[in-house]
C-alpha cells in the first residue's frame, strides 16, 4: 500500500469517447446465441451420457459435458458478472448464478473478489485471485485441472459461509452490509448439493453427482488451460496490464467456450466492453500492446519454462517488451 | 445557501446517451444527457473505486464505473450494482442559451439509501 500500488491508477491507451462508446454498446442478441448453444450443447451431451451410462460410450458424453459444465460455465460466470453479456442486468444475473453454481464460487464473495482482482490486479497481498502465486509446483498446479486444490476450499468456504462466517479473505475484500447474502447463497448452494448426493446414494448409483457437482471437478481441466494464460508467469506489482496480463490467439471454438477471454489485456483495460466486442477493441489498441501470443501453444510455450523457473526462484518472471513508444507506468 | 451555475459545456459537445467530466476547484462531478436530452449531474467520482464516472457507460439513466462495472442511477445517485454500495450526490443541471450549467453548492438529493 505504501508503494502506491492500491487503488491506482493504471496505463490505458487512449480511445476516441465516440468509438469507446461504440465498443462498450450492450445488445441481448449476441450473448443469447452464445449461451443457448452453450446450453444446447450442455442438454445434448448430458443427454447422451444418460442414454450411454454404463457403457463405454459414456466417457466421451461425460467429457464433453464436463467440459461444458466445468470449464465453458467460467466465462459465463465471469462475463455476466461484470454484467456486460447481456444488455438486460436480470438475464446477467440469472446467468451468473447458475454458472456460479457450475464452477462452485459463492456468486457474493465472489463478486468482491473479483472486482479487487480488477483493481488491484496481481499485486500480492491485494488481489485473491492470484491463479499461481510464486513458487508453486507444477504438480500441485497439475492437480488443480481436475479442482482438487481450489474445489475444496470453495467447498469450506461454502460450508463456513453457511453456518454464518466468513474466512478472513473474504473478510478483507467482501463489505459486512454483503455477508447475509453471501450466507443464504452459499446455503442454496449445499441444499443443491446435499439433495444431489442424497439421490445418489438412495439410488445406489453416481449418476446424478456426474450430472450436478462433480463436472465441477472432472471438467475443470479446461478452466485451467484457458485460465492460466491470463497471468501466470507474468510480472506483479506493476501498473500496467501489459506487462502482467497476456492476449492470446486463438480458434473461433476456444473463442466461444472462453468467451473471447484471450483478449484479456483489453478486458482488464476496459471491463465496460462486452466479450462480443473485444476482438474489434483488439484492433484499436493492438499497437499500444505487447505482441499477441499464437496460440495455446505459443503461450504454453512461455508459461511452462516460467513456472519451472519461478518455483525454484520466486524473484523471476517473464519481462513483456512493450511499443518502444509506450512507456509502462512501473 | 443560494445556488451558483457553473457553465459545464455547450449542450453540442455532450451527445445523448453520454458523460462528460466537470472539475471545479478540488471538486469533480459528472454531468449527464440522457437519449431524451434530459441532463444531469452527480459527483464525478464512484463511491467504491473513486474511479471517474466519465470514462463509463450511460445505459438509460444508469452510469456504469469503467473500473468495476457498479452501477448508479444518474438521476437519485442510488448504487444500483455492486461494488457500487454507496450512493452518489447528486445536483442540479440545465441548458441555457446552449450551454450546460450545473448548480454546486450542495448536493440536490438526500443520498439514496445503499443497496444492501
Amino acid at each position: 500500500m505504501q508503494r502506491g500500488l492500491v487503488s491506482a491508477e493504471w496505463y490505458h491507451p487512449s480511445i476516441p469517447r465516440a468509438q469507446m462508446k461504440q465498443f462498450m454498446t450492450r445488445s441481448n442478441g449476441r450473448a443469447a446465441r452464445d449461451a443457448a448453444l452453450w446450453l444446447a450443447l450442455l442438454a445434448g451431451s448430458g443427454v447422451l451420457a444418460h442414454l450411454t451410462w454404463g457403457s463405454w460410450w459414456s466417457i466421451p458424453a461425460f467429457a464433453a459435458y464436463g467440459t461444458l459444465y466445468g470449464s465453458a460455465s467460467d466465462s459465463r460466470w465471469h462475463e455476466c458478472g461484470h454484467g456486460t453479456a447481456f444488455k438486460t442486468q436480470r438475464v446477467n444475473t440469472v446467468v451468473y448464478n447458475l454458472a456460479a453454481f457450475m464452477v462452485l464460487r459463492e456468486p457474493v464473495s465472489w463478486r468482491w473478489s473479483h472486482a479487487r482482482h480488477h483493481d488491484d490486479t496481481i499485486i500480492v497481498g491485494r488481489d485473491a485471485e492470484i491463479a499461481v502465486p510464486r513458487g508453486t509446483s507444477l504438480l500441485t498446479l497439475s492437480s488443480e485441472l481436475f479442482n482438487l486444490q481450489s474445489g475444496p476450499k470453495e467447498l469450506r468456504k461454502l460450508a463456513l459461509n453457511c453456518v454464518g462466517a466468513v474466512t478472513p479473505e473474504e473478510r478483507e475484500y467482501m463489505p459486512k452490509s454483503e455477508y447475509h447474502k453471501a450466507f443464504w447463497s452459499a446455503r442454496v448452494f449445499v441444499m443443491i448439493l446435499v439433495a444431489t448426493i442424497g439421490w445418489s446414494v438412495a439410488i445406489g448409483s453416481l449418476e446424478p453427482l456426474m450430472f450436478v457437482g462433480l463436472p465441477t471437478f472432472y471438467g475443470r481441466w479446461l478452466l485451467v488451460v484457458f485460465g492460466l494464460t491470463q497471468h501466470a508467469g507474468l510480472a506483479e506489482d506493476v501498473l500496467d496490464h501489459r506487462l502482467n496480463t497476456r492476449t492470446v490467439r486463438m480458434s473461433p471454438v476456444s473463442r466461444f467456450l472462453y468467451s473471447n477471454m484471450n483478449y484479456h489485456i483489453e478486458h482488464h483495460m476496459f471491463p465496460t466492453v462486452p466479450y462480443h466486442a473485444l476482438p474489434a477493441l483488439h484492433e484499436a489498441v493492438k499497437a499500444d500492446l505487447p505482441p499477441v501470443y499464437q496460440g495455446l501453444r505459443g503461450a504454453y510455450r512461455e508459461i511452462l519454462p516460467a513456472l519451472r523457473r519461478q518455483a525454484k526462484d520466486p524473484t523471476y518472471f517473464v519481462q513483456r517488451e512493450l511499443p518502444h513508444t509506450r512507456q509502462a507506468t512501473s | 445557501m443560494s445556488e451558483t451555475w457553473l457553465d459545464v459545456c455547450s449542450a453540442d459537445e455532450l451527445e445523448p446517451d453520454d458523460v462528460v467530466r466537470f472539475d471545479h476547484g478540488e471538486r469533480t462531478f459528472a454531468v449527464y444527457r440522457t437519449s431524451e436530452s434530459r441532463y444531469f449531474a452527480t459527483d464525478g467520482l464512484c463511491t467504491h473505486g473513486r474511479v471517474h464516472l466519465s470514462g463509463g457507460f450511460v445505459d438509460g439513466t444508469i452510469i456504469e464505473c469503467p473500473k468495476h462495472n457498479g452501477r448508479f442511477d444518474i438521476i437519485t445517485g442510488a448504487a444500483k450494482a455492486t461494488p457500487a454500495t454507496v450512493a452518489l450526490g447528486c445536483y442540479p443541471a440545465r441548458v441555457v442559451g446552449g450551454v450546460v450549467q450545473i448548480a454546486v453548492t450542495a448536493a440536490v438529493t438526500t443520498p439514496a439509501p445503499n443497496i444492501a
